[in-house]
């Protein structure tokens, strides 16, 4: 493996670290669009909260998705194939929830509205569980040949550790998106937000101890690196304490990033597990490793200029665009 | 057309095509957009004629519509090389990852970013400031155009690679190269005037309809003109650029112009071109055909004489060049039909486009009324709106269906290159999905702009965006008729 090579593994982390810290909350408000915003007026709001940036935040995806591709185009191709249906899926879910704020903001009847609503949040829900399905089965290993094509069944993509990883992920999305909307609201809808996550937070840790203990059942995670995965895993347990404290102590701050770094700790521990591999077969011959499924040392130079050159001023206006809104949202007065 | 067996392949192939086509409806619709609402905003800042604030704004609001679909259906794009096309993609992963990387990095940041700056921002910022987003929402969405089409120049035309010995796919060694592909620099400019046409002849369109109805007349026909003199410009332009691209071909896919012109036998020294004809493609040989002498000629060098390989004779010297890699039974004949009647709807359609701005300004010159009493013209104008995607469409057509039989020229493929593991049912079923997808979302993208257009320029336009309070009006939209 060489150092570029490397880097590059650590660069499809970060941007996947990326994605799943603004992406998360703002799968989290989709997914409250319907629950906990109680009428019209407040879901006005609660979709204006995301509306200058969810595109932005999608956009941590797609790059994820073309740096892999620009990198690694053999996990890529193998990941992608292979979960042919989960993210035909998730690119649905994605499809419905993308058009549905622009949509719902223009319909005239109640009834399209009410759909276009739905399509948000059940889009938004989708998605979120989905990823977290798609990469929990991916750490368990997958049936993979020799040409590193996937040939799954149903239960490769669904079963009892998949299936809590993608609740884990939504249940995370969803105390990040409150913790945002705590951040971007003031009045009921803000304090809502609180009350609400206060339930949540003792769910979600309840949610951690049981995937930590089917991580030790399922992978080999915590046999081949006993050390990094179990730091990994008390970092993700401590920042969700963080949070759930910013929330008994109502500190917005802290609780948002507290949530978000958990979001990120996920995808740490699945990077940190997956290393020296990047897709895991069941037969361990197969496993595409990082030095054998990597572009050419020439293209990974080049991408790596462009991206160090490039990237620096995307984070300087994307901050700043975040900075231009922020503002607090007021709750619209109840009117009972 | 589409050689569509149940098998993988042909799914596989129909899935690409149509998505990209329903991607490339709303691409150039958003890319043309974007610039026309640009110069829009820009002559506002510049006249502080508040006419033209209106019209950015109203025009903005069918190019957000037009973005959000664009973003959604890109996705898809995106996904898609490695759900169908996992050879492909390991084949190409050198050349094609890179561009289509920093197409997210550089081109979708800074679009998405700016185009919520834009939306939310009317009365935030100073007007020259505001101009200043959406000028920058078009700039990116340009070079995400030139990033995609470097890649697919590589595809029509492979440069600066070597394939590399031990793995067989292709390995990048010159990105300059690369990005300095002639074909790149043929296809970009064509695109981006192609965009443009597309945005200038909806908005003509859209306000011929209204115009018809005697609606807001004096805005319409306002805008009406900034949309035709964009127009104007950019068809002669798209006339320009298709020379040359027509030009270029004839030496680099002899094929695909042969095709382009059914020309199966060599031409002669008179260089007749067929106006219209009709081929038997099983027995190479059209069957029928309007001829005109030189014209041939004219649109291959500029000149009346020379002479233009036809297929009979380019399929042997492919056969001649590629047997040994690829084996002998290969049909290296490309979709006659297709591409001939494309093209002729693409080239056509330039002319029609040039021809109809001209007239269109002619008569709707400020002093004139002329363009509200020739109503037929305006039944015209309106129903070309249609007009450039289908254009947009047998142009890709042209690019696409002739690169046949390989989907990187001379080193691919296409039936080498589809995802061997995928299943027909999961196939079928992502077709039909995504076909009743894209069904439900262009029926709302047009319902919504007829609603837009009905209701006029005098509406609140933003949807409430514009304002910079922090207040939400509660009893703004829907605050009571809940429960
Ligand atoms: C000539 C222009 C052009 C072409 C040939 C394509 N696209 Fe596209 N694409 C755009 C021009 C564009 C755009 C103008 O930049 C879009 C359309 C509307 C929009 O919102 O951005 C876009 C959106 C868009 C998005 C969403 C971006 C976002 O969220 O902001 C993705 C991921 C792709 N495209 C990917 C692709 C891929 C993989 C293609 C190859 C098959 C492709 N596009 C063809
Ligand atoms: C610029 C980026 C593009 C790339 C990289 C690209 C690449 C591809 C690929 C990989 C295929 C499948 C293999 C094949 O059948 O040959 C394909 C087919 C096709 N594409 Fe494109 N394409 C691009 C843009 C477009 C656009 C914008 C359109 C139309 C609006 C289009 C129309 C088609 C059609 C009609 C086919 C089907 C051809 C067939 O059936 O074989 N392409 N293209
Ligand atoms: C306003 C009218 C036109 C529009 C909207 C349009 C659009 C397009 C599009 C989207 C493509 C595919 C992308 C590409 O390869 O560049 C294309 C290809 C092409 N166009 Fe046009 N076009 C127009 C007019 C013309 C005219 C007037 C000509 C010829 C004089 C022409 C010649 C070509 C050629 C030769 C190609 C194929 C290029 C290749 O395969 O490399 N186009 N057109």
């Amino acid at each position: 493996m060489t150092s570029l090579q490397l880097l590059w593994f650590i660069l499809i982390g970060v941007l996947f670290s990326g994605f799943f810290f603004l992406e998360g909350f703002d799968f989290g408000v989709g997914m409250l669009i319907k629950s906990f915003a109680k009428n019209d007026a407040e879901r006005d709001v609660v979709i204006r909260s995301i509306g200058p940036h969810w595109d932005g935040n999608e956009v941590w995806l797609i790059t994820a998705g073309g740096a892999m591709f620009a990198s690694f185009p053999m996990w890529y191709a193998t990941l992608f194939s292979g979960y042919y249906l989960v993210l035909f899926c998730i690119l649905a879910a994605l499809i419905f929830r993308g058009v549905s704020f622009e949509f719902r903001a223009n319909m005239e009847t109640q009834r399209w509205r009410t759909f276009w609503e739905w399509a948000g949040t059940i889009g938004s829900f989708c998605a979120a569980f989905l990823f977290g399905m798609l990469f929990t089965s991916m750490i368990k290993g997958m049936p993979i040949d020799k040409n590193g094509d996937m040939t799954a069944h149903f239960f490769d993509y669904v079963n009892l550790f998949s299936i809590v990883g993608g609740v884990a992920i939504v249940v995370l999305c969803l105390v990040h998106g409150l913790n945002f909307i705590r951040l971007k609201t003031t009045g009921e809808l803000r304090e809502r937000a609180l009350s609400w996550n206060k339930v949540l937070y003792p769910v979600l840790f309840a949610g951690e101890v049981v995937f930590a203990i089917l991580l030790f059942f399922f992978t080999d995670f915590f046999s081949k690196k006993p050390m990094t995965t179990t730091v990994i895993v008390v970092t993700l347990v401590v920042f969700t304490c963080l949070a759930y404290w910013g929330v008994l102590k109502n500190h917005e701050w802290l609780s948002f990033i507290g949530s978000g770094l958990g979001l990120i700790s996920v995808v740490v521990l699945i990077f940190n597990g997956l290393f020296p591999r990047v897709m895991v077969a069941n037969n361990p011959a197969y496993s595409l490793l990082i030095k054998n499924s990597s572009n050419s040392p020439y293209t990974l130079h080049l991408m790596t200029i462009l991206t160090f050159s490039i990237l620096p001023i995307v984070l300087i206006y994307f901050i700043w665009s975040y900075w231009v809104f922020y503002k607090r949202l007021a709750s619209p007065k109840q009117n009972a | 057309m589409f050689n569509l067996g149940l098998d993988i392949l042909g799914l596989a192939r129909f899935q690409f095509a149509m998505t990209t086509v329903f991607h490339f409806f709303f691409v150039p619709l958003s890319i043309g957009l974007a610039f026309v609402v640009a110069v829009m905003e820009t002559m506002y800042a510049i006249k502080g004629d508040e006419d033209y604030k209106k019209m950015a704004q109203f025009w903005g609001k069918i190019f957000l519509y037009s973005f959000a679909v664009g973003v959604v259906t890109g996705i898809i794009q995106e996904f898609q090389f490695g759900m169908n096309w996992s050879e492909y993609s390991r084949f190409m992963g050198d050349i094609f990852g890179a561009p289509l990387a920093i197409e997210a990095l550089a081109a979708f940041f800074l679009e998405s970013t700016f185009i919520g700056m834009w939306m939310f921002t009317w009365d935030r910022f100073n007007k020259w400031v505001h101009t200043l987003f959406i000028w920058l929402v078009m700039f990116g969405s340009s070079l995400s155009a030139l990033w995609i089409l470097a890649a697919n120049s590589f595809m029509q035309n492979p440069l600066g690679y070597i394939i590399n010995q031990k793995t067989g796919h292709v390995q990048m060694t010159s990105f300059g190269q690369v990005v300095g592909n002639p074909q790149l620099w043929n296809e970009f400019p064509h695109v981006i005037f192609g965009a443009f046409v597309t945005a200038s002849f909806v908005i003509a369109g859209c306000c011929a309809w209204r115009l018809l109805k005697k609606d807001h007349v004096s805005f319409y026909r306002k805008s009406m003109n900034v949309a035709l003199v964009i127009g104007l410009i950019f068809s002669l332009g798209s006339i320009a650029s298709g020379d040359f691209q027509t030009r270029y071909l004839i030496n680099n896919q002899p094929m695909k112009f042969a095709a382009m012109e059914g020309l199966y036998k060599d031409s002669t020294n008179k260089g007749e071109w067929s106006a219209v004809s009709t081929f038997n493609t099983k027995q190479h040989k059209s069957t029928w055909s309007i001829d005109v002498p030189y014209v041939l000629n004219l649109l291959s060098y500029h000149k009346t004489t020379g002479t233009v390989k036809g297929m009979n004779t380019i399929n042997k010297e492919l056969h001649a060049k590629y047997d040994k890699k690829f084996g002998s039974d290969m049909n290296y004949y490309v979709p006659t039909n297709t591409l001939f009647w494309s093209f002729r709807i693409m080239a056509g359609a330039g002319a029609l486009f040039a021809l109809l701005a001209i007239v269109g300004l002619i008569m709707n010159r400020k002093k004139s009324q002329a363009i509200m009493k020739q109503r037929w013209f305006l039944y015209i104008m309106g129903l070309c709106l249609w007009l450039p995607f289908v254009v947009n469409t047998a142009g890709w057509f042209v690019t696409e269906f002739g690169r046949y039989p390989w989907i990187v020229y001379g080193l691919l493929t296409i039936a080498d290159a589809v995802s061997p593991n995928v299943s027909v049912a999961s196939l079928l079923t992502s077709n039909i999905v995504y076909f009743l997808m894209f069904a439900g979302m262009g029926l709302v993208m047009v319902v919504l702009s007829h609603r837009a257009l009905k209701a006029g320029p005098d509406v609140d336009n933003t949807d409430g965006y514009a304002t910079s309070d922090t207040e939400l009006d509660p009893y703004s939209k829907g605050a009571f008729n809940h429960d």
